[in-house]
């Protein structure tokens, strides 16, 4: 008996016969003329970054390294938040004051959901799309802890923050080719425009997005 | 919440030609009301956020150019997908058809004891009718996108790839939720009110469900990364919290490498929801580390038509598709009469292509002819899928199955077109019948149009008026003119300087 693997590779095979014998993939041209670099200036980028965040309905706090701390414990009181889920490898640092820190790993789904919200490091901000990108690298912690929880508070780097998409998919290579480090992709917080096509924060994900960008320039 | 009293989209042969589906759709008002909104609305979204790609051309271009590559090439890119999913701890199963894969899914739920799955919103498993197969097997999925969970709840079917719920006002929507879902007599028809409702019906489920089944947006052959683009978290939710995944993709949703990946992530959240990125979109490698994913992951890969489709050098381009809806909310004819109509999990410009050819012409012949040829679905296509070019080709194909009966080649349609064939063959033939018909219209011609015509030919007006022959014919006009104003011309020869 043929196995199904072997039913769907003869079909596939017989379906082409009008592709040449000889032909390798890389004869059918792939023209990829299309921007690969943002050459906007570095303000201008980070600008653009805040500006898409922003319009995903996600808060964008902006602060100096100096003032991250303090960034992070103001926004925490701004919530309540008095239980804040952390990855184990925090940064040094970051540690708001006069709050609970539940730190991974180990936490059951229970517990994430009773929290108030999750603090996390990021891989890559994404300005042409107001995107930030986690692939389980430095104080990501792993997926859930970004997903169960109802506020996700997120701490960006200028220098973090690329142009366009592609710059973003090559400094993903190495990630995507481990199984190790998951990539996920966050343009705002939750959303549906099922109903009316009415556009809905919240859904199943995090209900707040809030972003802290940390940059020397002065930038809003 | 089984789906046992729906039953499945008929996949090998319409329950009803579009043409008279399309005819009751244009009934209800209501339906044509939201139809007409909704495609209004993400039209004018989807030009905004591609007006200000200065590339978008090129990236059009490079994204159908991959898909070229990789379908001219299917079967080593297949084995290499095989290969690098099983290096990441994932295990890949092939199914030829629907049943070979509904086989495979049951099998896999069944072998870890469970009884309930939870499921990302999947076009590939409505088109093999999974839900339905799992419920035959005594398995309840779950549909956990809100648009989904609508359709799953009413008991209904989807009208558009996208936003399946599109045909539903907030206020349907609000009714079927009081009636179906515990704690929400209050409940008002905000749509912010009913997505929390819906989120606090699934939220149980996400935790406690073993297993989960999706579909796949892109599989990447190079690095086995397989890609889910969405909006609401469920479909994060289904690929890290459950034990084991079950993703089912068809074959055409391979491509090469990692970086192609930089092309469609590009076109395909500004052509379908008209955003510059969904607000999620998730990357996995085989089996991320323990306690942060399933335990199992397993990719089936189907078949179930796409092959027939592939051996059609002009269809093929079909294959191309990325399931952005694009060509659905610019065509006129599906604004007007929804999803339902088409009778297809794939309704729309692509539906009408598609569809025919994963179940056979003769099973769909009038989904070639739901289009007005204007060739919008064209323009907005992400992959440059020449739609028309391809609606054109179906159409000489249902006509020549038609012609291979006996009984076909009989038909007062096929009598009457070969006639027609052999009068436009010679100008003379041409030229009388012009003549027969300006005598002959006189009975059937009102107020300077043809609106109805008699007997067989009667299925051609049913939807169009024609204009009768002219009282004067160009030819006829041209002869005249010869005959009478060209000797008042002056000799050639005096214009000369």
């Amino acid at each position: 008996m043929t196995s199904s693997r072997e039913t769907v590779l003869n079909r596939i095979r017989a379906a082409l016969k009008d592709v040449p014998a000889s032909e390798r993939p890389e004869d059918v041209a792939v023209d990829r003329s299309y921007e690969h670099v943002d050459h906007a200036p570095e303000r201008e980028r980070l600008e653009r970054f805040i500006e898409r965040v922003r319009e995903y309905k996600a808060k964008v706090k902006v602060t100096r390294v100096e003032g991250l701390a303090a960034a992070i414990a103001a926004s925490c009181a701004a919530r309540n938040v008095s239980r804040l889920v952390v990855p184990a490898d925090l940064p040094e640092g970051w540690a708001p004051a006069g709050v609970t820190l539940i730190a991974e790993p180990g936490l059951s789904n229970d517990e994430l959901e009773h929290s108030d919200g999750v603090l996390t490091a990021c891989a890559l901000g994404i300005s042409q799309t107001g995107t930030v990108v986690l692939d389980s690298g430095p104080g990501q912690g792993r997926r859930a802890i970004s997903l169960v929880p109802d506020y996700h508070l997120c701490v960006t780097f200028q220098e973090q923050v690329v142009g366009l998409v592609p710059e973003a998919v090559v400094k993903l290579q190495s990630a995507a080719e481990s199984p190790d480090r998951p990539i996920t992709f966050i343009s705002g917080p939750s959303a549906t425009s099922d109903i009316e096509l009415n556009r809905v924060e919240g859904v199943h994900g995090p209900r707040t997005l809030e972003v802290i960008v940390v940059t020397a320039l002065d930038v809003e | 919440m089984s789906r046992e009293g729906v039953p499945p989209l008929p996949t090998k042969r319409p329950a009803m030609a579009f043409e008279d589906a399309a005819r009751l759709s244009l009934g209800d008002t209501q339906l044509r009301f939201n139809m007409g909104k909704a495609t209004t609305t993400i039209r004018g979204k989807r030009t905004k956020v591609v007006d200000e790609m200065p590339d978008w051309e090129a990236l059009r271009e490079a994204g159908r150019a991959i898909k070229d590559r990789t379908l001219r090439h299917l079967d080593k890119y297949l084995i290499q997908l095989e290969e690098s999913v099983a290096r990441v701890g994932g295990k890949v199963h092939w199914a030829a058809d629907a049943e070979d894969a509904n086989r495979i899914v049951a099998g896999l739920v069944k072998s870890h004891g469970a009884r309930e799955v939870v499921k990302i919103k999947s076009l590939t498993t409505d088109e093999i009718g999974l839900n339905e197969a799992l419920a035959r097997e005594g398995i309840a999925a779950y549909e956990t996108d809100l648009a989904e969970l609508i359709i799953q709840l009413a008991d209904e079917r989807s009208s558009h790839i996208l936003v399946p719920a599109i045909h539903k006002s907030r206020a349907e929507i609000r009714e079927l939720f009081r009636r179906t879902l515990e704690g929400t007599e209050g409940l008002s028809d905000d749509p912010k009110a009913l997505a929390a409702a819906a989120r606090t019906h699934l939220r149980k489920k996400f935790l406690t469900v073993p297993v989960a089944i999706s579909g796949v947006n892109f599989g990447v052959a190079e690095t086995g990364t397989v890609c889910i683009v969405e909006s609401e978290g469920n479909g994060r939710m289904c690929l890290t919290l459950p034990k084991v995944l079950i993703s089912v993709m068809g074959v055409e949703k391979l491509i090469p490498t990692w970086r192609d990946l930089e092309v469609y992530l590009q076109l395909l959240p500004r052509s379908s929801t008209a955003e510059r990125m969904n607000p999620y979109t998730s990357f996995w490698t085989g089996l991320a580390p323990p306690g942060d994913g399933p335990d199992e992951f397993h990719l089936v890969l189907l078949d179930d038509g796409r092959t027939k489709v592939l051996a059609d050098r002009i269809g093929r381009q079909a294959l191309q598709c990325i399931r952005c809806s694009a060509c659905l909310n610019v065509c006129p004819v599906y604004q007007r009469t929804g999803g339902h109509a088409y009778n297809s999990v794939y309704p729309g410009p692509i539906g009408a292509i598609l569809t025919p050819q994963l179940v056979g012409v003769e099973n769909a012949g009038s989904l070639p002819y739901a289009s007005s040829l204007c060739g919008y679905c064209y323009e907005v296509c992400p992959v440059k899928i020449n739609i028309p070019e391809v609606l054109l080709h179906l159409r000489g194909q249902v006509v020549r199955k038609k012609q291979e009966s006996f009984l076909g080649r009989l038909s007062p349609e096929n009598v009457s077109m070969q006639g027609l064939a052999k009068v436009f063959s010679t100008p003379r033939r041409y030229a009388a019948m012009q003549k027969l018909g300006r005598l002959g219209q006189k009975l059937v011609v009102k107020n300077g149009v043809i609106d109805r015509l008699p007997g067989s030919l009667g299925g051609w007006t049913a939807v169009r008026d024609v204009y009768p022959v002219a009282q004067q014919t160009f030819r006829e006009w041209w002869a005249e003119r010869e005959r009478t104003v060209k000797p008042k011309l002056p000799p050639r020869e005096e214009t000369r300087p």
